[in-house]
Parts: C-alpha cells; structure tokens; sequence
C-alpha cells in the first residue's frame, strides 16, 4: 500500500496509523507527544492519575462472574469486566483523565472534543469541571437526538455542546468540526480525542491511558480462576475499551482477542460500521487504517443503534492486529445487540451501553460452542441509561 | 513547467522589487464540479483569461476537515454531481490544451488519491499536463513516498507552511517543495477573513531565508485590499473561498463572467488581464 513504506514516524502498527493532517497542526502534535513522553518518565504524573484513578473514577472496577448468563448459555464460564461502574458511567474516564493532566501540564486552558455516544463528551466535561478547564463538545445532531441524557449531562456540567449538522450529524461529522476548531484555535487549545483514532501521537496514548483494563482484569482472572481466559470480547467503534482490554494479553498467545463491530440493519455500504468486512485501507481524520468508503474513495455513511460504533474507520492499531491475526474481528447487528440488552439485564441485573452489547451478543453466540473449562472475558465498557429512550422505543417497554 | 507568476518576470521573484511589478501573482482554486463540470470548465477559462496565473483544481472529498463552510458546501454540491478524480484530471488536460500558458495544481485530501492509486493519480496527472500536486493532508515525515511518485512523473510537490511550523520544519517543507511554497496566513479552515493577520508576513520573512521559490500566501484574502497587502511581502495570493462563494452566488449561468470580474477586481488599478474575458 502507499503508505506502508513511509514509516518516518513513530506511531505506525505495521503498514497503519501515522500522521496525515493539516500543516498547522503538526507544531501541537509535536508539542503533545513531547508532553506524553516527559509525563510518561515522570513519577509524579503517575501518582497523581493513580490516585484520581482510584479515588476519583473508582478503579480498579470489579471483575464479576456471570453466573446466571453463564448458566443459561450452558458453555463457557463468563466473566464480566465492570467498566460500566465507572464514574461517568464508562471506561472513556481513563482517558479524560490522563489527557486533562496532560493540558495542565502544557498549560493549555480550553479544552475541545468530539463525541458519539455522548460518554467520551462526558467524561471530558467531566475533567474539565474537575480542573476548571473550558470545554467545547462537538456532537451530531443525530448523535444529540438519539443520546439526549448525556448532552442534559454534558450541559450540566458545564461544557458547551455544539450541534454538527454536517454528513450524517454523527462521529465522524463531530470529528471534523472538532479539527476545524483545533486547526484554528491550536495555540491555547487542547483537542482531548476521545477513541484511539486520528494522528500520531493519539492512537498510542490513549490506548496507553486504557491499558489499566486489561492489566487489572489479567491479575483479576489468575486470581480467580489461577489460569488466563479462553477469549476477551470487547465492541469496537474507533476502538479504545477494546485495546484497553486486549493489549496485556498480547503476548498471551493462547488468548484470543475478539473484537466486535456494529453490524447495523444489513450488510450493505451505508448500513452498517463493520470496517473489516466492508471497508479498504485509507486514510480518514489523520491516520491511515481501515475505511468504510466508495470506489472514488470517498466516506461512506455508515449507521447503528449505537452512537459510540457508528464509525467509518477504524484505530490503527486494530487494523494491524487484524491483519497479523492476532485479534479477530466479527460484528453484531442492531437487533443481535437489542437482545443481549435485554438478556443481560434480565439475567444479571446488568444493563449495558448498546455499544457494550456487541461483544455481549458475541459472547452470547458463542458461549454455548465452547466447554465450561473456557473462560470468557467481556468487557462492559459503559451502562446502559443514556440509551433507555432507544431501549423503551425498541423493546417497547411502556412507561408512565 | 508553467507555474510562472506573470507578474514576476524572472525567477527568483523574491527579488524582483516587491509591489512594483503590478501585483502579486495570482493563485486561484476552484472546487472542480461546482456546480457541475461543465460549468466549472467555463469558470476556469474565466479565470486563467482574467489574469489567474495558477489553477488549483479542488477534488471534492466528503470530509473535508481542513475546510470552511464555502468549500464544504462547494464539495457536496460536487460530490452530489458525481464528480470524481478522473473528471478532475480530464478537465485539467482540457485546460492544458486550449490554455497552455497557465500553471495547473491538483488540490485534494490524500484518500482519493490513495483509492485512485498513487501512481495511477501521478502517471495520469502528468499525461493530462498537470503541473503540479496539493495534498492538504500530506505532511513532509509521511511524503517519502508519495515524493517519489511525484518525482517520477515529473509533478512538483507543493506543501503547506504554517504559521505554527517552526523554523526546521521550514526548512525541510522549503527543501522538498517545487513551483511554489504555499504559507497559510493565519491558523485556521479556508474561508474569508477581514483582514490579514501579521502571521502571513512574518511566516514569509522566515521562509524567505530557505528558498529561492515564488511564495504564494493563501486563506482569508478576498478583497483588492488583502491582495495588494500580499503583494508587499510575497509572490503570490491565492484566492480560494471568495472565488467559490462569487460562484456560489452567481449560479451556473453567470458564475464565470462573475469569477473574471471578481478577480479583475482583485487586480484593482494595479494591472490589466493579461487577455481580456470573454
């Protein structure tokens, strides 16, 4: 491919990733990399997100045994990791985290993001009302619709939301708008990306920021179990709880990693966000990796129910896990992951973001093949009340 | 290769004496297929007539992210149309037909161009005449490659400098770069602005001191003011967002003869249209 043998840069998985951006914003790309590595070499910086980890976002979160799932699956043992208890309500607070030490140390005061779901934008309200930082949340007008709790929440906390109202007024039209403010505004302004998506340095720092899921559920499982799990299943939008949860267990090779898509309402172009089995190697929002796209290579229009995967490319990092084989990626449609939904919280008491109850249908399609020796590792990366209104529409639950 | 600034007589034109030599050269993009190809060639006839010394042909992408409003709506418009790469590219080698004066520059987002295939875009750009390649996306650490296609079907590599590149970035950007330097005047999307920000002329006095190349200062300069204001310290203007919005404005029917207007007005006093508009 084009792109494989430039490999000038750091930030490149194999042949993916990379640095494909506006001139004006390689000076602030340098600026962050710089300030990663020095914070990453700084005992202090640990501490301090160490501690805002522990006392503030509530980790480590539990690594909980499904019992009665696993049960009525009638195969693998299945063990839930419990991002959905973190505060925010997702796993995106490890990141928000660690990049809002990272603006302060730059000493830069406003902060800007993109968001799908609304949890990534929440998360970074968060920290900003945390350490008195201004924020601006760019979201689709879509996204603004289908997740209104967690733009209420965003507001309430003090950031402002902005509607993007253009190409399908989801992520990818948020990210856009988000660059455009950054390009601008790059002097005083931090852009807190919230996926391992986009240029050099983000896909590696924010997967660092997330590692902390797969690190404390690899001690979790020998604890528990005293041997490592058959598989972790993890939804894959740009990709950040997934890599946070697989990237430990890399060199475990007798672990597979399985990472799930939005499988959508068909398997056209337009209906879906499942990147491997429907998209091509390109180059979208800075990094090169795998893209939904047409023959004239332009950005295809993708859907799900879930804001957070509903995505036309890819990070990285997974396209070359992909591609090594390494990792396995299949993907769950609308209706797959509406049914885990509701079998999860009627089995557990547990109601997953939609996004989570990808890997949930995955695990839910093949626990009953494998035998109760097997473990499986799902990992909730969110709960489920920012989606109640999709939920009661979908499984038609009736309210007052 | 005529990416010449007629204005500039004589490279290098840095040392031609600025603002006497009436006026900056002039750069101008237009968003190929808006509002449809047709019309687009017209516009750009239009133009390089009324006194344009270098066409950037804009390829419509569905994401433009280094973009302003205008060249948005002027993307979906076009991509509403159908337009592809291969439109760009022929139209081009139309334009080096009946036009062979005026220098050419493709002017795109790297994805096209990679689905196209990198040395397809480069074998057919250099067969229809294109002089050079614009690849808003593309950074110097990335272009190893893509340099080497360029280089072989004989296409200058024009980049973006910014006024956040530091020095040695500069540098390196001066050193790869062929036609012409294209500095950005502010931090920022295209589109128009009141005025232009002291960024653009200090940004030109350190390029200045790696490259013997005609510097071209483009984003936010849409009135006769800003144009002569470039031409005190830089080469050349490039006029992209005022360009699109006149052709916006104006619909298919008068869009050209109000782009020949437009730009004989940037012009102002300075210089009469090398040939006259039709």
């Amino acid at each position: 491919m084009a792109a494989a043998t430039a490999n000038r840069i750091a930030g490149r998985f194999g042949p993916y990733g990379g640095r494909y951006v506006p001139e004006t914003l390689v000076a602030a790309l340098d600026e962050l990399e710089h300030a990663y590595a020095e914070a990453q070499a700084d005992p202090d910086f640990h501490l301090k997100l160490d501690s805002l980890l522990r006392d503030y976002a509530g980790r480590p979160t539990p690594l909980y045994f499904a019992s009665r799932l696993t049960e009525s699956l009638g195969g693998a043992k299945i063990y839930l990791k419990r991002e959905d208890l973190l505060h925010t309500g997702a796993h995106k607070i490890n990141n928000c985290l660690g990049q809002a030490l990272l603006a302060v140390r730059m000493g830069k005061k406003r902060i800007i993001a993109e968001t799908g779901a609304g949890q990534h934008g929440v998360a970074t309200a968060t920290v900003c009302a945390l350490f008195g930082l201004d924020c601006v949340v760019y979201m689709g007008e879509e996204d603004m619709r289908r997740q209104e709790l967690n733009v209420y929440r965003m507001r309430m906390l003090g950031a402002e939301v902005r509607p993007v109202s253009s190409g399908s007024r989801t992520l990818k039209d948020a990210i856009n708008e988000a660059m455009r403010d950054w390009v601008t505004n790059v002097r005083t302004t931090h852009y807190l990306l919230g996926s391992v998506l986009g240029a050099h340095p983000y896909p590696t720092m924010v997967r660092d920021f997330h590692r902390v899921i797969g690190r404390e559920a690899r001690q979790q499982i020998l604890e528990k179990e005293n041997r490592l799990p058959t598989a972790i299943i993890a939804c894959v939008g740009g990709g950040s709880n997934a890599i946070g949860a697989f990237y430990e267990f890399i060199p475990d090779k007798e672990v597979r990693l399985i990472g799930v898509e939005a499988g959508g309402r068909g398997s056209a172009l337009g209906e879906h966000a499942a990147r491997f089995s429907g998209g091509s190697p390109g180059v979208l929002q800075g990094t090169y990796s795998y893209v939904l796209q047409d023959e004239n290579g332009q950005i295809a229009l993708t859907h799900s129910v879930s804001a957070g995967l509903d995505y036309a490319s890819i990070g990285p990092e997974h396209a070359a896990l992909h591609d090594s084989v390494r990792a396995e990626y299949t993907s769950a449609t609308d209706a797959q992951a509406l049914d885990a939904t509701l079998r999860l919280a009627r089995t557990e008491g547990i109601i997953p973001a939609l996004e989570s109850a990808h890997a949930v249908a995955e695990c839910i399609r093949i626990a009953p093949t494998l035998n109760p020796r097997d473990i499986l590792l799902v990992n909730i990366s969110g709960r489920g009340d920012k989606d109640m209104g999709i939920l009661a529409r979908e499984l038609s639950l009736s309210g007052a | 290769m005529p990416i010449r600034f007629a204005s500039k007589p004589g490279l290098p034109p840095h040392r031609t004496k600025s603002g006497c030599a009436g006026g900056p050269g002039l750069v101008a993009y237009i968003t190929v297929g808006d509002p449809d190809l047709a019309t687009t060639h017209n516009i750009a006839r239009a133009a390089i007539d009324a006194g344009a010394d270098v066409l950037e042909l804009g390829v419509p992408f569905s994401d433009p992210l280094a973009d302003g409003p205008v060249i948005q709506r002027a993307s979906e418009r076009a991509l509403r149309n159908g337009t592809r790469l291969h439109d760009v590219l022929a139209l081009a080698a139309g334009l080096r037909i009946e036009r062979p004066g005026a220098g050419l520059i493709i002017f795109t987002y790297y994805n096209p161009v990679l689905r196209f295939g990198l040395e397809n875009f480069c074998a057919a750009a250099e067969q229809a005449g294109v002089d050079g390649v614009l690849v808003t996306d593309m950074i110097v650490e990335e272009a190893a490659e893509y340099l080497d296609a360029l280089h072989r079907h004989r296409l200058a590599p024009i980049f973006l400098a910014a006024p956040t590149s530091p020095d040695a970035r500069l540098e390196r950007i001066a050193a790869v770069s062929q036609g012409f330097v294209y500095a950005i005047s502010r931090t920022g999307i295209t589109g128009a602005q009141e005025s232009l920000t002291a960024d653009a002329e200090q940004l030109v006095r350190r390029l200045r001191r790696f490259t013997n190349l005609p510097i071209a200062v483009g984003f936010g300069i849409s009135s006769p003011e800003h144009f002569a204001a470039v031409g005190e310290f830089a080469d050349a203007a490039v006029v992209g967002s005022a360009l699109v919005a006149t052709i916006e404005q104006a619909g298919p029917k008068d869009a050209p003869s109000s782009v020949a207007r437009f730009i004989q007005g940037l012009r102002g006093g300075i210089r009469e249209p090398a040939v006259p508009a039709r």
